[in-house]
């Protein structure tokens, strides 16, 4: 009941017309820098963080929520027009999202997937809301071996059998985990497959590699194609989002369990990206348009924006309560705290109980103010695909330059991005997945990493098991399923 | 009445810093990128972003500062970049121990001999945690029961891999003729998290990775690396300071470790440009904002610029080497 | 190979294909010797750096050697695209090749103006003035957004150094 009561008292702080004020500035400028790659979430609340030193902490703390939001939802954007993925969780929304925006469905994805963004985080603030120490005691159980356990149900879930030759699949996904593996060890600090080129160091980041394997193949092979940019019929008005909206209340269980996978892995920390990978994968096993999924199914939209943004939201809890961050964006969120002289951890909660609900109020509203900004906006952003593509390819190319760029500020990195371009196209043609990739790329060290830092410590506990028994299942579900259809049509 | 204390020194440095700026024939021209060699949310991450944010609210430059993190290859990147920039006076770097430790760990190639040093802006201190629940007291009582634990059973977890943290663990492990297992992770925060979960043992924080935890009543602290007790005697938690933690020295654990957090420049820079710097540091530490975050994060304030900061950042450059190869963790070559 | 004969015309994608696997192999390859450098034995803690990327090295490889067996096998006669096709992509992938190639010399800002103007002009065919506005239109909006509001520097030449940009 005390919980009711603050949270009442936090929407009058983040109800006062200043902070009403920041809050859409934030979102304006936080869609801006998910929109643009090479403005990511972390970069845009890293540089505007000095300029919110002037304000009160929890003012500051709700403009930067509020950016972090807008990037959330403007990481969709372009994912679903170009195929190119601003975040590594907005990768499993280009399967069906580009799809759907190449058959002249744009207006239709882009409301989906706004709204199950809304919907996720709406979920996870609530939960932030009615249990959050009970959730920072359970995030204290996730050693090394429990981390690895996570990714090991992500790849899991996501991998299990595709339509690709299987040793195709392995293939790729190997590729992807081998590039992971460049740079430096952080198990034995030691380099490794950098041959001695200084511009290896830091390893291949899945940002390059993503705007090369997806923007840029699909724009070659658009070329292929001829000059034209397909989905210029989509609708731009605003009826779209309400028509969309009547189709959505059918798929409450995707969205609802995508919401639990995005909390849970939000709250381990595993963060945003296993998440939409992993309700990406069970969803298309477990719905009954399953293999239609990848060819422009709204519910492949529905199912990894959810989770990504209940797990985004989610993972602010333990920033909270234990001083650990989720994500990059935390990361750089929970310096700020630190500089305004808020310490996060334990007793945050019970000192700076007026931030701590201000900025637990300002998630409800932000994300309310968020989803009307941008579903105001989807007829804008359907009418991009209007411009003709001779005009609007080398603007994104350029936009893609400079997203590789400001990675790690080197230009060898874009001469990489072009690489992975030709190599994207390629492999595409060639009937490779490069999902598996581009997963194995997010994901491949940090396994790795808690792998061995599991086996320097202890592994097994009941947490542990049960976490790679799921694993497992998700692995062999559609032989399980077979199994279970075929004893029942012989018993039949 | 502390604060307004503040503001006057603010004041009185301001005027003294414009007139010291008069005679400085050097100012930036153009934004000053601000490097820092490791990730965000880690120690020199946020004390750069303070700086940063210190710099940008008290209007001490008239080009604006830019801070970008290249962490690659354990902040080898960062380094190489400025190496690289001679004669560009746009260009400094926070530095934390990775300055003498990657080079020697990795072999990639580069000294701080290679950069112009600025400024000493403080030491970071390293304290021996363990979780509160833990019957542990005091460090006599931890080091026998390490003991008596069979050899490598007892995890202690730190950051990164060759660093600071493990230069530590093995020192503590030659003082006192015992074994750990050391769990390298990605960041300090991390670490401590996973001391309060138990997931190991005990660890060598920065003071500001734990404090939270410690006023929460999560961990214990036992011992300071340093030679001397730290200076804030504000209670954090059980009225016991930082001040009332021991040194480890006096617990018969004979190890100092400090961490350099100092800034340097590109190489090839010219005294006035050095100068302009020191300036700009020394504003930035009069400034209530940081005097907050040094007591926040229990520093060393220790500031040093010039002959004394090189000679100091040399004989801490052979200390590592020596501790390095003793540890074995230099780079064999591959 | 002359273009104007029948629809099939280009390389054969039986070919491409085995090209593919054969550069993806040798990818393997390189992974391998990158692991065997860095040390794949199980050392005091635990598994030395390149002990991972190597058997992954091996899944790469014997994954390779597999797909390369399964396109020389295929009847499939089917091209991989017609030459015009090609053409076509060669024509985004040449001028993009220079433009990233330039950029360490002319900063970013240039030879953004250049290529999107050749861009729009020659597969485009937009009229000189369209041309003119969208090439220095761009480029100057991302300075004000990138190194103005957020205070990400980009690559930088000659001419801004001249402008004291």
């Amino acid at each position: 009941m005390e919980e009711i009561v603050n949270l009442f008292h936090g929407f009058a702080v983040a109800l006062q017309p200043f902070n009403i004020m920041v809050m859409l500035v934030g979102i304006v400028l936080g869609v801006i820098i998910g929109v643009l790659p090479g403005l990511g979430g972390a970069n845009g609340v890293a540089i505007l963080l000095p300029l919110t030193f002037s304000m009160p902490p929890t003012s500051a703390i709700i403009m930067l929520s509020c950016i972090y939001w807008g990037a959330l939802f403007g990481g969709a954007i372009t994912s679903i027009l170009f195929n190119i993925p601003g975040e590594p969780w907005s990768v499993a929304t280009t399967f069906d999202g580009y799809p759907m925006a190449q058959q002249g469905k744009a207006g239709e994805a882009l409301t989906a997937a706004f709204t199950s963004s809304f919907v996720g985080a709406l979920f996870a603030v609530v939960m932030i809301t009615l249990v959050a120490p009970l959730v920072a005691s359970f995030a204290l159980q996730f050693g090394p071996a429990e981390k690895f356990a996570v990714y090991f149900l992500a790849f899991c879930s996501f991998v299990g059998l595709s339509k690709e030759p299987p040793f195709k699949t392995i293939a790729a996904m190997m590729m992807g985990f081998a590039l992971a593996a460049v740079g430096l060890d952080s198990i034995t600090g030691q380099l490794r497959l950098t041959f001695g080129f200084t511009e290896m160091l830091n390893g291949f980041d899945f940002l390059i590699a993503v705007i090369g394997l997806f923007g840029i193949g699909e724009i070659l092979i658009t070329m292929e194609e001829g000059l034209s940019f397909r989905g210029g019929k989509a609708k731009i008005d605003l009826r779209v989002v309400l028509q969309t909206w009547k189709s959505l209340p059918a798929y409450w269980m995707t969205s609802l369990r995508s919401c639990v996978i995005g909390c849970w892995m939000g709250i381990t920390p595993a963060g945003a990206t296993p998440a939409s990978f992993m309700s990406y994968g069970i969803a298309k096993r477990v719905s009954k348009n399953g293999n239609n999924f990848g060819k422009g199914e709204i519910e492949g939209v529905i199912a990894p924006e959810t989770a990504a943004h209940a797990a985004g939201t989610a993972a602010l809890l333990p920033m909270l309560s234990l001083g650990v961050p989720g994500s990059p964006t935390a990361a750089v969120l929970l310096g700020g705290l630190l500089i305004w002289g808020l310490q996060p951890g334990p007793m945050l909660f019970v000192e700076q109980k007026e931030f701590v609900w201000g900025l637990i109020a300002s998630m409800y509203l932000g994300n309310l103010f968020g989803l009307i900004v941008v579903l105001t906006c989807v007829p804008i952003f359907a009418a991009i695909l209007r411009v003709p593509f001779s005009i609007i390819a080398p603007l994104i190319l350029v936009l893609c330059a400079i997203g590789a760029y400001s990675v790690h500020s080197s230009t060898f990195d874009v001469m990489l991005m072009l690489v992975f371009g030709v190599v994207g196209y390629l492999l595409k043609k060639c009937n490779y997945p490069l999902a598996p990739l581009v997963l194995a790329i997010v994901l491949g060290d940090k396994a790795e990493e808690a792998f061995r830092q599991s086996l320097l410590g202890s592994f097994s506990n009941p947490l542990v098991s049960t976490i790679m028994v799921l694993g497992l299942i998700a692995l062999f579900w559609s032989a399980i399923q077979e199994g279970f259809s075929r004893l029942r049509t012989a018993t039949a | 009445m502390k604060r307004s204390f503040w503001h006057v020194a603010l004041a009185a440095v301001a005027v003294f810093g414009t007139s010291g700026l008069a005679s400085a024939a050097w100012e930036p021209v153009r934004p000053v990128e601000f490097i820092i060699p490791a990730g965000t949310g880690g120690g020199a991450d946020q004390m750069a972003r303070t700086i940063q944010g210190i710099v940008t609210k008290h209007n001490l430059m008239k080009q604006p500062m830019v801070v970008i993190n290249k962490s690659g290859g354990a902040g080898g990147e960062g380094f190489l970049d400025v190496k690289s920039s001679a004669g560009n006076p746009h260009k400094i770097i926070i530095t934390l121990s990775n300055l003498f430790t990657t080079p020697l760990a990795t072999g990639i190639p580069f000294s701080w001999k290679d950069l112009t040093p600025v400024a000493m802006l403080a030491l970071d201190e390293f304290v021996l945690w363990v979780n509160a629940e833990k019957p542990y007291t005091n460090v006599k009582d931890y080091i026998d029961a390490v003991k008596k634990a069979p050899p490598g059973s007892i995890k202690m977890g730190g950051t990164g891999s060759k660093q600071e943290d493990q230069i530590i663990t093995v020192a503590v492990e030659k003082a006192t003729g015992t074994k750990f297992t050391y769990i390298p992770y990605k960041g300090g925060g991390e670490v401590a998290v996973q001391l309060v979960g138990n997931h190991v043992d005990s660890t060598v924080n920065n003071p500001i990775e734990a404090v939270a935890q410690w006023r929460g009543g999560k961990l214990r602290p036992l011992c300071v690396f340093d030679g001397k007790p730290m200076a804030y005697d504000e209670p954090i938690a059980d009225g016991k300071s930082w001040k009332d933690i021991p040194t480890c020295k006096s617990q018969g654990l004979d190890m100092e470790y400090l961490m350099l957090r100092g800034i340097f420049m590109s190489p090839k820079a010219t005294k006035d440009q050095v100068d302009y710097y020191i300036e700009l540091f020394k504003k930035v530490r009069a400034t209530p904002e940081w005097q907050d975050f040094m007591k926040s994060g229990a520093f060393n304030t220790t500031f040093m610029t010039g002959a004394d900061y090189a000679k100091w950042v040399e004989a801490e450059e052979k200390r590592h080497e020596v501790l390095m190869k003793e540890a074995g963790f230099l780079n064999t070559g591959n | 190979m002359t273009t104007n004969s029948s629809r099939a015309a280009g390389p054969r994608h039986k070919m491409v294909e085995a090209g593919v696997a054969l550069l993806i192999a040798l990818f393997g390859i390189v992974v391998i010797i990158g692991s065997v450098k860095a040390g794949i034995n199980w050392g005091a803690e635990g598994p030395r750096a390149g002990f991972f990327p190597f058997y992954i090295g091996i899944f790469i490889v014997v994954s390779s050697v597999i797909n390369l067996w399964h396109a020389l096998r295929e009847d499939n006669d089917e091209p991989f695209a017609e030459w015009g096709q090609l053409r076509q992509v060669m024509s985004v992938v040449v001028p993009t090749a220079i433009y990233v190639g330039a950029m360490p010399f002319t900063g970013l800002y240039v030879a953004s103006v250049i290529f999107i103007g050749w861009f729009m002009r020659w597969l485009g065919k937009y009229s000189w003035l369209t041309v003119l506005g969208v090439a220095f239109g761009m480029p100057i909006v991302t300075y004000f957004i990138f190194e103005r509001w957020f205070l990400v520097p980009l690559p930088k030449g000659p001419l801004e150094e001249w402008l004291g940009l």
